[in-house]
């Protein structure tokens, strides 16, 4: 039987065994492991990471390569855009994706333009892995982290050019794809959806990989293409059940690389349903979702039957009350109506 | 104003070695030629671009590079001429990509501010103030975990010391006992603004002191002075008694960029009272005066630099642009 891991195991499987065969990945951030520097008190690896994903890691690779960082998010970054250029795999860890509030000169005018603006002389193989998303807690008990701890953001990277940018939606891709990240020689931005963390599913153990820059069709389908990104793509798939019900086939795409995007497997899609309905965590305004709806507008709007409905989070920041956050974020069911929608029109 | 001794402070170890002196000046030279032929073509209207002119401060940066090997790293400013060509990139190749040339040090698509070598150790420069430090950080670290003894230079000005990125990397650098040494160029403006308005303190070796590292000030006029402090933290450094500060007082003799008019924010008799300590006429004085170079083999050193940046003005003038298709390559490795 396929052995099934959490996300954040599959997380940090992913991290340990790169750490394995490659000795120039290093691991950098706050708290990866936790509680610096008391090994001589007995504490080691206090947290292991918020989410608990570099657990472990410390003992087996020591305090070079598994470094706590003070909380200098401008700092930590930008020296490991410095440690990629001169020969290591960082991977910096922004514990929370709101927090590139105060570090995005070094991934985007540092990380990202390094190697163009120098000619192609340099390579910036860095990784920073980050949270991303709602915390989905009980409505009826209080709330969830509030705006600056729950965001999407990704399309901010999906902006730069120099970046690339992924999403796991399944522990099978949050390892395959880390795995990617960390081997690739540009800079990716990790986006892991915080209430992915504690799902399981079935994880190879052998390393492996979930190419960068493409998507995956999860479940066929002839009337509807539904494209989910990150913990959207399950969203998507109970829709797509739901839909089901009603005698409307859908076909489910798992974004996976918000940037570069795999627009041949977007357009194939719409070419075959006609219909679009793209799920998206992040706000509307110059996002991934309107973006996937701008190529299929340049590119396929002659197979189009009906109008491409996006189903997003409001234009506001994410709100603490457990019953906002709710409201907040996409639902199967808002899912379902906007595939009906276009459906009808 | 600093007090600046009118004669550098060479000491009977340094006047001994022939070799050394040649080095120092020649690159001192090599340098303010270079700027001043850059400058020039952009007043003839022959070359366009921004740049920001590193002449006054040869010293710093020639004093601290020649304590580097080639393999030693630097993370350098906008105003990074002079630290690229002290770290020995070829002049040719820069002012190649001055001109925005395919043979430039960047293929044409970096200009003045991002001048970079890594076969020479030189990360780049870096037109956001401060963003070099951390760069210089990483590489820093890197050297360490990869087991080298590889020594990181971060060279920032006194612009820099009021980003908060610089405090973090100070710390950082500390903490890890980093072989880094921080050069902090004072030159007393940040763009237009005096450091006695930007900055609470004049004591800027007390700010680094403060997260633990040594600092010390000296006369960024006198390359004697950079050179003998750099050795020190040099080292420091490769000995693995972590990080160094230091901060060099200094002057640019012209604006912030060509094109800006200092004297809109600085009086004629501050300049003069700088100019009358430039780094390589006091340099001469001492060498020559004291008898260790003869005045003729400066006189040579200085012709073979004008023939040395002619050729790099015709070689970057004879070059080809980048190609069209060049537009959108080396965004992405692969």
């Amino acid at each position: 039987m396929a052995r099934e891991l959490l996300f954040s195991r599959a997380e940090n499987e992913a991290l340990r065994q790169e750490m394995e065969r490659d000795p120039t990945v290093i691991l950098m951030g706050e708290d990866v492991a936790g509680g610096a520097g008391r090994a001589d008190q007995g504490f080691i690896d206090a947290w292991g990471g918020p989410m608990g994903a570099t657990k472990g890691l410390i003992q087996r690779f020591g305090p070079e390569r598994v470094i706590d960082t003070p909380i200098c998010e401008m700092g930590f970054i930008g020296a490991a855009v410095g440690a990629a250029v001169t020969g290591l795999r960082p991977v910096a860890e922004l514990m929370f994706v709101n927090f590139v509030g105060v570090c995005l000169d070094p991934i985007m005018n540092e990380g990202a333009f390094l190697r163009y603006m120098l000619g192609g002389q340099v390579s910036v193989p860095l990784v920073i892995k980050t949270a991303i998303g709602a915390t989905g807690r009980a409505p009826e008990r209080g709330g969830g982290s509030a705006a600056q701890h729950s965001g999407s953001m990704y399309s901010i990277f999906a902006h730069v050019p120099g970046l690339k940018c992924v999403a796991p939606s399944d522990p099978y891709t949050a390892k395959g794809l880390l795995i990617a990240a960390i081997r690739d020689d540009d800079p990716v931005v990790y986006c892991s959806h915080r209430q992915l963390a504690g799902t399981k599913g079935e994880v190879p153990e052998a390393p492996y990989t979930v190419p960068i820059g493409k998507a995956r069709t999860l479940r066929p389908g002839r009337d509807v293409t539904l494209v989910g990104i990150a913990r959207m793509t399950g969203v998507c798939l109970e829709a797509a059940d739901r839909l089901a019900g009603k005698g409307v086939e859908a076909e489910v795409v798992d974004l996976l690389s918000l940037s570069p995007l795999d627009e041949e497997t977007l357009v194939e899609s719409v070419r075959r349903t006609g219909h679009l309905v793209v799920v998206d965590e992040d706000t509307p305004r110059c996002s991934v979702a309107r973006d996937v709806a701008a190529v299929i507008a340049d590119r396929a709007v002659d197979h189009l039957d009906g109008p491409v409905k996006t189903v997003t989070a409001p234009h506001a920041p994410v709100p603490y009350s457990g019953v906002l956050e709710a409201a907040y974020v996409p639902t199967p069911e808002a899912v379902v109506a906007a595939a009906l929608a276009t459906l009808r029109d | 104003m600093p007090d600046a001794a009118p004669e550098a402070t060479a000491g009977p170890d340094l006047l001994g070695d022939a070799e050394l002196l040649r080095r120092l000046y020649r690159q001192m030279v090599l340098i303010r030629r270079f700027e001043e032929r850059v400058h020039a073509l952009r007043q003839s209207g022959a070359l366009q671009g921004s740049a920001h002119l590193y002449v006054g401060q040869e010293s710093v940066a020639v004093g601290v590079c020649a304590r580097l090997r080639w393999n030693d790293y630097v993370a350098s400013t906008h105003r990074g001429h002079g630290h690229a060509i002290a770290k020995g990139v070829d002049v040719a190749r820069m002012m190649a990509e001055l001109f925005g040339r395919e043979t430039g040090t960047n293929h044409g698509k970096g200009g003045s501010m991002h001048i970079a070598d890594a076969a020479v150790g030189m990360l780049g420069a870096t037109g956001v103030v401060g963003a070099g430090v951390p760069m210089a950080l990483g590489a820093a670290l890197s050297a360490r975990t990869r087991g080298t003894d590889q020594v990181a230079v971060a060279f920032f000005g006194d612009g820099a010391m009021g980003q908060g990125l610089v405090y973090e990397c100070l710390n950082m650098s500390r903490i890890w006992k980093l072989p880094l040494v921080f050069v902090c160029e004072n030159n007393g403006y940040a763009e237009s603004t005096p450091v006695e308005y930007a900055l609470g303190t004049k004591h800027l070796a007390g700010r680094a002191e403060a997260f633990g590292v040594p600092a010390a000030t000296v006369d960024g006029q006198d390359v004697f002075a950079v050179y003998g402090e750099m050795g020190r933290a040099v080292a420091r450094a490769r000995g693995g008694g972590g990080p160094s500060f230091l901060e060099c007082q200094t002057y640019r003799y012209y604006g912030h960029f060509i094109g800006d008019d200092p004297r809109r924010y600085r009086t004629a008799e501050e300049e003069a009272y700088y100019r009358a300590r430039d780094c390589i006429e006091r340099f001469e004085r001492a060498v020559v005066g004291r008898g260790a170079l003869a005045e003729a083999e400066l006189r040579a050193i200085d012709e073979e630099v004008g023939r040395t940046i002619e050729a790099a003005v015709r070689f970057a003038e004879e070059s080809r642009p980048p190609a069209p298709s060049a537009l959108t390559t080396d965004v992405y490795a692969r």
